[in-house]
């Protein structure tokens, strides 16, 4: 794994953990709540390497 | 608890089970692997990592099976899975290991070219992730790949993707296209560095002809064809004529375009003294106006709008009720790349290359492509390869 493939998958994980931070502090919108966890499931995909 | 949280739970539980659901079959088959039973011929195997070492340890390495002849003779390379959705040409490989037998000269052959491709799919057209040949002893199940790389390999793409060494402006996703990243280099982005090693291999071996299978849409003006360069294009013409004259299927000619870079048909010709070859089969499957991307429309070619496009004459091969099958596919690439062989012999006698026991274009129509495998459980042991 090169040092740009390394740093994409930072990114991932970033954009990730700021998704599921969002979604854990949503406390009265049900559509953003279900929004945050849409996209973060490409991103759980790629940090597992699943796709 | 507030029904709020009720909410966020039962969204934590769903989105849980939807990434798991669609994750599971996408992990299956990028690790899945396809048994195949080397035959009397193979001598050898060893790897792309062989001649580029950065590929060692990775899942884009493939293996090279070598069918080295009784008396010393040519060299020829045949090459499946350049792009992993378009499979007769891996089956047609697959029947080579497990049957041919080379009396002169040196076969070389990559069934898994890309192999980060084939273990690669798009859930967005709604392919199928495998598809079965049928065989005597039960179905044989395959790994239906993509055009390109995966990013779990090869991740970020480029805006554009310069080629090298030409420079010229591709789309960025050819960066993971197997067959725009020749001549490739040894410190390029992992697909440059898998063709940098084919390209090492017809060097280093003295390869005297490469074909690259392929498979076309039959809405594409190449498609049934063997492309050519310049060097290669008498050998072309005249396996055309005579496939057309014996084994009564059309592949006509195409030349290479000098000006359109990374292709295989043109930089192999290009940077080493090998003759290459694409041959390109039609595929209804790939046919952006089609029904369902079904396992049955990758098997038979039976499609009702291609039926309808062919009777107002947009189609650019002959299309009838029989579709376009997998057997005539592969017999095609089969009939094809032996004539190609048998017309190098003819034109270079100190380098002929003579192999039996390979089925025909008839054979294949007649008796399927599944009557050519063999049971790896019954076979020795040694002699099972995993793709």
């Amino acid at each position: 794994m090169n040092i740009i493939m390394i740093f994409y998958y930072l990114i991932s994980a970033f954009l990730a953990v700021l998704l599921a931070w969002n979604f854990i502090r949503e406390k009265k919108n049900v559509n953003d709540m279900i929004l945050y966890l849409l996209v973060l499931a490409p991103f759980v995909l790629r940090l597992l390497r699943i796709k | 608890m507030t029904d709020k949280n009720n909410v966020k739970i039962a969204l934590t539980i769903l989105a849980l089970a939807l990434v798991t659901a669609g994750g599971i079959p996408l992990y299956k088959h990028r690790h899945s692997r396809m048994p195949l039973v080397a035959g009397p011929g193979v001598t050898k195997v060893i790897k792309l990592s062989d001649f580029e070492p950065s590929l060692k340890g990775r899942m884009i390495d493939a293996d090279i099976f070598v069918l080295e002849g009784r008396e010393p003779g040519g060299k020829a390379l045949l090459i499946a899975n350049t792009h992993a959705n378009e499979p007769a040409g891996l089956l047609a490989t697959l029947i080579v290991i497990e049957n041919a037998v080379v009396d002169k000269g040196t076969l070389y052959v990559i069934p898994t070219f890309n192999a980060s491709a084939s273990r690669n799919t798009k859930p967005g057209d709604g392919y199928p992730l495998y598809y079965d040949i049928p065989t005597a002893w039960g179905k044989v199940l395959f790994r239906m790949g993509n055009r390109d790389a995966s990013p779990l390999d090869q991740w970020p793409d480029p805006d554009a993707y310069i080629h090298y060494p030409d420079k010229q402006l591709l789309s960025y996703l050819d960066v993971r296209n197997t067959n725009r990243t020749w001549p490739g280099r040894p410190d390029g982005p992992p697909m440059e560095r898998v063709t940098f090693a084919a390209m090492e291999l017809m060097r280093r071996e003295k390869i005297d002809v490469a074909i690259d299978f392929h498979g076309a849409e039959t809405m594409f003006p190449v498609t049934n064809c063997i492309v050519a360069p310049q060097k290669s294009a008498k050998i072309a013409t005249l396996t055309a004529m005579m496939v057309k004259a014996m084994e009564g299927f059309d592949s006509h000619v195409e030349p290479s375009p000098q000006n359109f870079r990374g292709l295989s048909h043109r930089e192999i010709g290009d940077f080493s003294d090998t003759l290459p070859f694409l041959l390109e089969a039609p595929i209804p499957f790939l046919d952006q106006p089609t029904g369902p991307k079904t396992v049955k429309l990758l098997l038979d070619g039976k499609d009702p709008f291609l039926l309808n496009l062919a009777k107002e004459k947009r189609l650019f091969v002959p299309y009838d009720e029989n579709g376009w099958p997998m057997d005539k596919r592969v017999g095609q690439h089969m009939s094809t790349a032996l004539e190609i062989l048998k017309q190098f012999s003819k034109k270079t006698p100190g380098r002929a290359l003579k192999l039996t026991g390979v089925p025909q274009y008839a054979e294949l129509v007649k008796n399927g492509v599944g009557a050519y495998f063999h049971d790896p459980a019954k076979a020795d042991p040694k002699n099972v390869h995993y793709e």
